[in-house]
């Protein structure tokens, strides 16, 4: 009976199956042919996209993971999403100084060798831009699980404990580390700077030079980078050259006029460094619509929080009526993509695909209009709406908003 | 014979699956951290962390002497900084704008310069010092610097036009927006009232499209622009919550259950001076009602139960929902000479919901 909706139950014989094809009789590629192997050609229009118009440059600029494409958890390096304020730079492992520097008992300097002396540790970790949805907070805009929701990507960092870092140039000296910070700055020209608090550097942010096995690419920096895991994108700075203990937030650019969220009245949150729980439906969805006939259809999508572990997601097909609990697929680390799964069958009827996560502490996902109740329409940053896919009875999926 | 096989395989993958995961049978362990470190790295000279540290603390710290008027200020910011941001500093195409957006912060698509929106001159003095030009990054002197950020506060009405900026005056500046921040209040604000257990069933009645996506295709594949969405909200379907013909099934739902059990603890209520139900219950001047669905009547321990009861019991009737539903209705008619004062419950829902409650105790 499966046979009836899939593509093999074409009328007689497959002549893919009947006739000797081509490449089961001539020889392939050559394992010398491709040192470092890209996708299939096939897969070519699974890549980053930008949205030109989004921004003045794209020197600095965003572009989006194309999650619609992608299952599991793990972001392959070379369509991780891209944020630079000034450009992806090159920086030779061997140009590459890190100071410690500050209210330390010894200010230092580290080469790269001196990194990877440190014992180091391996976490999968979700790194989301706090923008990621944003343009979503007026209402439905693109169309696209890609543009709506890939500022984002998962992989699995190595790298030395930032508390192990602090510790060799000696946190004595700083006295009562309650209301101490770090700050962290890039080598490249934005020299993009975010202040930390000290509770969270000590915690679990990590010094990282190698993602899913191998070196940083330059788009992630290239030799090192800081991973805070759970918190906005923006504070993971890239060719992290210098960590400076501080007495109080520094202030900078980027924690003020940016990446900080205004509200309905005028005034603003700042500090606002945690990312809440979110998921989305990644297929079906605008740019995966159901290819396939009535009878056995997949739901899947992405969930994940920067509070924890993801605990439950439930997924509506009547725009949030009733709701039905997925299954989780293997899970990574605390704060690190989850995979769900709806196993479910269609008939061709209109859906409109929601889906909802829950983590740890209790915390589920909210809708657009209690976002919109407590925050207005102007934040920018920080919107973990549940997001609506209309499916039409063609499986064309479309973003829409819902009542 | 086949598929019950594979399920039990199945099962028993995943129980011994489960058994790992509970006995926290992960090998993996934290990277030590001796107390006094491993000697690595070399101690930072006084000239490297000055030509590193040069960031600036709201407070002033961390700036260098120097100074520079509106005049000198207007000049500069004409040389490396128009291009993008302006003659006025009132932003060219994308690039941001500088200047004004004075009360549009409550506004839809608040315009946020350092006049409108920067709580801190130092955030300025650091990003100009720093980060700009925007090509050109550290290659403006300390008293460009000072210059260029008069030249902003001038464009944005906050100094008049014979200021200079210095080190010595940096801290007398008042930044409009200086108290229009409050630290992220989200637990507090949020995450108390969205720690709740989510609606699984009849969360709405109906729902409609109210908007849809502003663009159709956001990277066309052939290049060029994006393409606009020309299909209407109206023009969506409407979903509505329960299908005529679904209608009774619905009422079977497990979650529309938990919703006429809460109901019925409500109607509850009017019991609960005589009687208890749940863990712990005792009899009162009623019988305790933990398991009452299908119990045979008059047979709780240790309660005194009325003749009319103990005839039931001798009987061997049961408290089936039908004999519940006759009884809740009117006590009296139902069980002539019982003891039970209660008037009886009018509303057929009522009945329904509580007798749902009680059963909800069976377990």
């Amino acid at each position: 009976a499966g046979g009836l909706a899939g593509a093999a139950g074409a009328n007689g014989a497959d002549p893919l199956i009947t006739e000797t094809q081509d490449w089961a009789i001539y020889t392939g590629a050559g394992v010398d042919e491709t040192p470092y192997g890209l996708p299939i050609r096939f897969e070519e229009d699974v890549v980053r996209r930008n949205v030109e118009w989004l921004t003045a440059s794209p020197i600095s600029s965003i572009n989006f993971t194309p999650i619609h494409a992608l299952d599991g958890t793990i972001t392959p390096q070379g369509c991780a999403f891209e944020r630079h304020h000034s450009g992806a730079i090159e920086l030779r492992k061997e140009d590459y100084r890190l100071m410690i520097n500050g209210l330390v008992a010894t200010p230092l300097v580290f080469d790269y060798t001196d990194i990877e002396r440190f014992p180091r540790e391996n976490h999968v970790y979700f790194c989301e831009c706090a923008a990621n949805t944003g343009m979503e907070w007026a209402g439905a805009q693109l169309n696209g699980v890609q543009f709506t929701h890939g500022m984002i990507h998962n992989m699995e960092y190595t790298g030395v404990p930032l508390r192990t870092l602090l510790n060799e140039a000696g946190l004595g000296a700083a006295g009562d580390l309650a209301d101490k910070w770090v700050y962290v700055e890039g080598a490249d020209a934005s020299s993009n700077g975010r202040s930390i608090p000290m509770e969270k550097a000590l915690d679990d942010v990590l010094v990282a030079f190698k993602a899913n096995g191998e070196a940083l690419r330059m788009e992630h920096g290239y030799p090192v980078r800081l991973v805070v895991p759970g918190w906005e994108g923006n504070m993971w700075v890239k060719w992290l050259r210098r960590i400076e203990v501080t007495d109080m937030a520094v202030g900078s650019r980027e924690e003020t006029s940016k990446y900080t969220d205004v509200y309905e009245d005028g005034t603003a949150r700042k500090w606002t460094w945690v990312m809440d729980a979110k998921s989305v439906i990644t297929s079906p969805s605008p740019q995966s619509p159901v290819r396939h006939g009535h009878g056995p259809m997949v739901i899947s999508g992405l969930a994940w929080s920067g509070h924890g572990q993801i605990t439950r997601v439930d997924v509506s097909r009547d725009g949030g009526m009733s709701w039905e609990t997925a299954r989780l697929g293997k899970q990574g680390d605390s704060k690190a993509l989850t995979r769900f799964y709806l196993d479910t069958t269609w008939s061709g009827e209109e859906m409109l695909l929601q889906s909802r996560a829950m983590d740890e502490t209790g915390y589920v996902q909210p809708t657009k209009t209690q976002l919109r109740e407590q925050r207005g329409e102007n934040s920018v940053y920080h919107n973990n709406c549940i997001q609506t896919w209309y499916v039409n009875a063609e499986g064309v999926a479309e973003n829409v908003e819902v009542s | 014979a086949r598929a019950a096989a594979l399920e039990a395989k199945v099962s028993e993958i995943q129980a011994a699956a489960a058994e790992r995961g509970a006995g926290g049978l992960s090998l993996t362990a934290p990277a030590p951290q001796p107390g006094d470190g491993y000697g690595l790295g070399r101690s930072a000279l006084a000239e490297e962390i000055a030509a590193w540290d040069v960031d600036v603390l709201p407070d002033g710290r961390g700036l260098p002497e120097g100074r520079g008027d509106v005049f000198t200020g207007e000049e500069k910011f004409a040389e490396a900084c128009a291009s993008c941001h302006g003659d006025f500093a009132e932003g060219v195409g994308n690039w941001p704008v500088l200047a004004g957006g004075f009360d549009t912060l409550a506004r839809k698509d608040p315009v946020k310069t350092v006049g409108s929106y920067w709580p801190y001159l130092s955030t300025v003095w650091d990003y100009v010092h720093r980060s700009m030009p925007f090509g050109q990054a550290q290659t403006l002197s300390d008293d460009d610097v000072y210059a260029i950020v008069a030249y902003i506060l001038y464009s944005n009405d906050l100094v008049d036009e014979d200021f200079e900026l210095s080190h010595e005056n940096f801290a007398d500046v008042e930044m409009y927006n200086a108290d229009g921040f409050v630290v992220d209040d989200r637990p507090e604000r949020e995450y108390t009232g969205w720690r709740v257990d989510p609606c699984m069933e009849n969360c709405k009645e109906t729902v409609s499209i109210t908007m849809r996506s502003t663009f159709l295709d956001v990277t066309p594949e052939d290049g060029g622009e994006s393409v606009m969405n020309d299909a209407s909200a109206g023009s969506g379907p409407v979903f509505t919550a329960v299908p005529a013909q679904d209608a009774e099934a619905g009422t079977e739902a497990p979650a529309s259950d938990d919703a006429l059990i809460g109901d019925g603890e409500r109607v509850f209520r009017k019991c609960r001076s005589c009687h208890q139900i749940g863990e712990g219950a005792k009899n009162r001047s009623g019988p305790l009602l933990t398991g009452v669905t299908g119990r045979t009547f008059g047979t709780v321990d240790g309660f005194k139960y009325s003749d009319a009861f103990e005839e039931a019991a001798t009987e061997g009737r049961n408290w089936t929902e039908e004999e519940m539903a006759a009884f809740l209705e009117n006590p009296k008619e139902h069980m002539p000479g019982t003891r039970m004062s209660f008037a009886g419950l009018k509303d057929d829902a009522d009945i329904a919901a509580v007798i749902a409650y009680l059963k909800s105790f069976d377990g």
